[in-house]
């Protein structure tokens, strides 16, 4: 079948402003978007910049937004845009680099900011693994499936207009360190967390719920950070909620 | 640009990593990756990290090393085989106490399950082995590498492509890669350099590797002089989505998952009595492409199916959540209603650039080059012999990772300082101008498909000698045409034409030595199948080959195999 593409096109070098182009690609129904882009830049444009990797929604490469909605080209299939055009853009909300590429940096660096790693107080047992409820491990089972491909973030109406929050993806790596029953730096996280910039600036639009590409319940995580936010400060273990 | 360190690390997949976390303080490591280090394919990893835990049922470093020399098919130097079934289950521990999340027992310890190939007792029974977080282990562990490398703020140069290893003197003195935002050309100069820049599946047309295994460092290795060893022998999964290629996770039959022909058999327990589904990968693939060929694919088409539907929905969603995805998104199938169509895909590559236990690159007269290291997939250690077992590829990389960054540490101190002489850059950079000012009219897309489909006929599971040789002869072709390369794309910043047209140049080079060795190897070990000679010939051929670049063309040699506990014996699953 046939399909019409319209991408969004920009070379910051080129010092031309931004602007459309159209293609049109021949491919099977059950093929994906990133095959029709690939197609266009081997075939018609080999200008077009785009990021891809491993084509099946495990590295996180190639978010984009695909007719309004952000996700990962790989995951979209031919068949479900059968009727009419593919409008792709960059993600909104960060500096295009070029084309459908933007600049991940300040991205990856919010996620640092939430502390993703194991901060444990008490030493592991030497030549021994630390034990873990199985049921306790289920709880982190659906976030550790981010990719930190960051369409949530682009999709975020906060994040959008509020440069210090720190964004679904970092609250989900928050959450992943915050439910982890070997981490012991709870108090410090959830200081973190209920500070401006954390988990009170989200207003339940679940926009990253809805577009994660791995189905990570974003929003009910960060619901679930307020919960234990307030059940922390109203033990009186720590300040009042800003 | 120029920059000054003391270890260069190419490669931001497990191996790297964690060969980066044995560099302390102080010391200057720059790791360089061709994409941002959390898209690298070792977070493509699913089914699981092996190591002899014993947390489910009794189990051994032996039998776990005597496993994975079997699945070698011999091949394997068995005391690489015992380092890695040895330090295993101390890998595990410390990638759990470094936050690994893995799924737990009832009693609160590391869970295990069965995957193929790993048994009890020198063959009589699976055993659970894998450690694992549902299937996307290689995920959760590349994660926990990538954050602990940002938390101890290793300088990390994203979407830098690997273009020219710089040796002087018989020793390393840095590399030149290529900034992909700006087509600026950088000379890192290093006394000690990492190669961990994984496989190469891209030079198949069905693969399960990512866009950017293309094998840079390992064609650029052989191009500096290093020999390639056993390259003839590719793993092909057994259970590709039919098609796409797209892997489904050995875990699938660890858990209870069989395989189906098109008559509703489980044949595999005709190839494989005692273990069936679990047997080695190269086995399973035989059997899969036996069956087909025989006609007993499904509707006589080129699958056969994976049956996963009694594993029961909860199972699926605990242990299989991923590969239920990729079925539902790309497939539109339910694994707990439907069968799965599969078929081999190109997996895994159990040769590359020799290296000693400790992650030190053979030169071509065998002895080690000062301060170069590589180790990983683009590594022939070798762990891995004729064919990989399943879940032992997560456990080289985090065992030898470690080894391979504690020996540069502990070379550093003997290495002088280096200096890359000015210019050093002016070959790569003649390269690409080279392809930019080129008049020719050949694009790189059509090269590249007719090479990935001639290797997907002739590379493929089952090879002969006449098959080899015309297969041979036209990848030179290929490269002869790949002269006539034109690049339309002018531009500096993210030129991704010109970049895969650079990599095309290491695809072609590396199929030719993968034909070249399979066409010298005139026996069937592993994952190297001859149908004009199918047996295993100990007498001949247990050794393994080295191919090296003289003057334009691959020259063989041979290295023997170490053989220390296992006597080679006749392999049945």
């Amino acid at each position: 079948m046939e399909i019409r593409f319209r991408i969004h096109r920009q070379d910051p070098d080129a010092g031309t402003s931004s602007g459309w182009a159209a293609y049109t690609v021949t491919a099977r129904p059950e093929e994906r978007i990133l095959d029709c882009l690939n197609r266009i830049r081997w075939e018609q444009d080999p200008t077009l910049a785009y990021r891809m990797s491993c084509a099946h929604g495990v590295c996180g490469s190639d978010a984009m937004r695909i007719n309004g909605t952000c996700g990962l080209a790989c995951q979209k299939l031919v068949k479900d845009y059968a009727d009419g055009e593919v409008v792709l853009e960059p993600l909104p909300g960060f500096t295009i680099q070029k084309d459908l590429m933007v600049d991940l940096e300040p991205f990856f660096e919010k996620v640092t900011l939430v502390r993703p790693f194991l901060q444990a107080v008490t030493e592991p047992p030497e030549g021994e693994e630390r034990t873990q409820a199985p049921e306790d491990q289920k709880t982190l089972d659906k976030v550790l499936r981010c990719v930190l491909c960051a369409c949530c973030v682009a999709s975020c109406p906060v994040s959008g207009k509020n440069r210090e929050f720190l964004g679904p993806a970092s609250l989900v790596w928050a959450f992943r360190f915050l439910f982890d029953t070997r981490d012991k730096a709870g108090p410090e996280r959830l200081a973190q967390l209920n500070a401006s910039g954390g988990a009170w600036e989200c207003r339940n639009h679940f926009n990253c719920t809805r577009v994660c590409p791995k189905e990570i319940p974003v929003t009910k995580s960060i619901n679930m950070i307020k919960r234990e936010i307030e059940k922390h400060f109203s033990e009186g273990k720590g300040q009042e909620r800003i | 640009m120029n920059h000054q360190f003391d270890t260069v690390i190419v490669g931001t997949g497990l191996a790297g990593l964690r060969a980066a976390m044995e560099m302390p303080p102080g010391t200057r490591v720059a790791l360089i990756s061709k994409v941002y280090p959390t898209r690298s394919h070792s977070g493509a990893a699913q089914g699981g990290i092996a190591a002899a835990l014993g947390n489910e049922e009794p189990d051994s470093p032996e039998w776990h090393a005597y496993d994975t020399v079997k699945g070698g098919d011999y091949l394997t130097d068995q005391d690489a085989a015992e380092v890695l079934a040895t330090d295993g289950p101390r890998a595990i521990i410390e990638l759990e106490h470094l936050g690994v999340p893995f799924n737990r027992r009832a009693d609160g310890r590391i869970a295990q399950r069965a995957f193929g190939g790993h048994t009890r007792e020198f063959g009589k029974a699976p055993v659970r082995r894998a450690c694992h977080a549902a299937d996307r282990t290689g995920r959760v562990i590349l994660d926990t590498l990538y954050m602990e490398a940002a938390r101890r703020g290793f300088r990390i140069f994203p979407e830098f492509n690997l273009l020219d290893i710089v040796l002087r003197d018989g020793r390393v003195a840095g590399v030149v890669a290529l900034e992909f935002a700006t087509g600026d050309l950088h000379v890192f100069e290093a006394r000690t350099l990492l190669l961990a820049t994984g496989g190469f599946g891209r030079v198949y047309q069905t693969t399960s590797n990512c866009f950017a295994n293309t094998g840079d460092g390992v064609y650029l290795a052989y191009r500096a002089g290093v020999p390639l060893q056993d390259m003839e022998f590719v793993q092909f999964h057994p259970t590709g989505i039919h098609g796409l290629g797209v892997l489904i996770s050995e875990a699938a039959r660890g858990e209870g998952g069989f395989l189906r022909n098109g008559s509703g058999e489980r044949f595999m327990e005709r190839y494989a009595p005692t273990i069936g589904d679990l047997a080695a990968r190269d086995v399973v693939s035989r059997a899969i492409l036996n069956e087909i060929s025989e006609g007993r694919g499904v509707n006589g088409q080129d699958f056969v199916h994976l049956d996963l539907r009694h594993l029961g929905g909860e199972r699926i969603a605990e242990k299989l959540s991923e590969i239920a995805s990729f079925i539902g998104i790309y497939l539109g199938l339910d694994p707990t209603r439907d069968l799965i169509p599969v078929s081999p895909t190109c997996h895994y590559m159990m040769g590359g650039i020799p290296t000693t236990l400790d992650g030190q690159v053979q030169g071509a007269d065998g002895t080690p080059v000062p301060g170069f290291y590589a180790v990983g997939e683009c590594a022939c250690i070798s762990v891995h012999g004729a064919n990989r077992l399943g879940c032992n590829s997560l456990l080289d990389l985090v065992v030898f990772g470690r080894r391979a960054g504690r020996k540069m540490l502990q070379d550093l101190s003997l290495l002088d300082p280096m200096a890359v002489p000015s210019g050093t850059e002016s070959p790569v950079r003649v390269r690409m101008k080279g392809l930019c000012d080129s008049k020719g009219r050949v694009r790189t897309l059509d090269i590249r498909d007719s090479m990935q489909s001639l290797m997907n006929g002739c590379g493929h599971v089952f090879r002969s000698e006449s098959g080899l040789a015309r297969g041979l002869t036209r990848i030179r072709e290929l490269c002869e045409e790949y002269g006539s390369l034109g690049v339309a794309n002018r531009s500096l910043r993210y030129n991704h034409e010109l970049m895969e047209a650079m990599e095309l140049e290491s695809l072609l080079g590396l199929s030719e030595v993968i034909l070249f060795s399979a066409l010298q190897r005139r026996e069937s070990r592993g994952a190297h199948y001859r149908e004009d000679f199918r047996q295993r010939d100990d007498t001949h051929w247990l050794k393994h080959t080295r191919v090296s670049w003289r003057a334009g063309y691959p020259e063989t040699s041979f290295r023997p195999v170490t053989v220390t506990r296992f006597e080679p014996k006749e392999r049945v699953y």
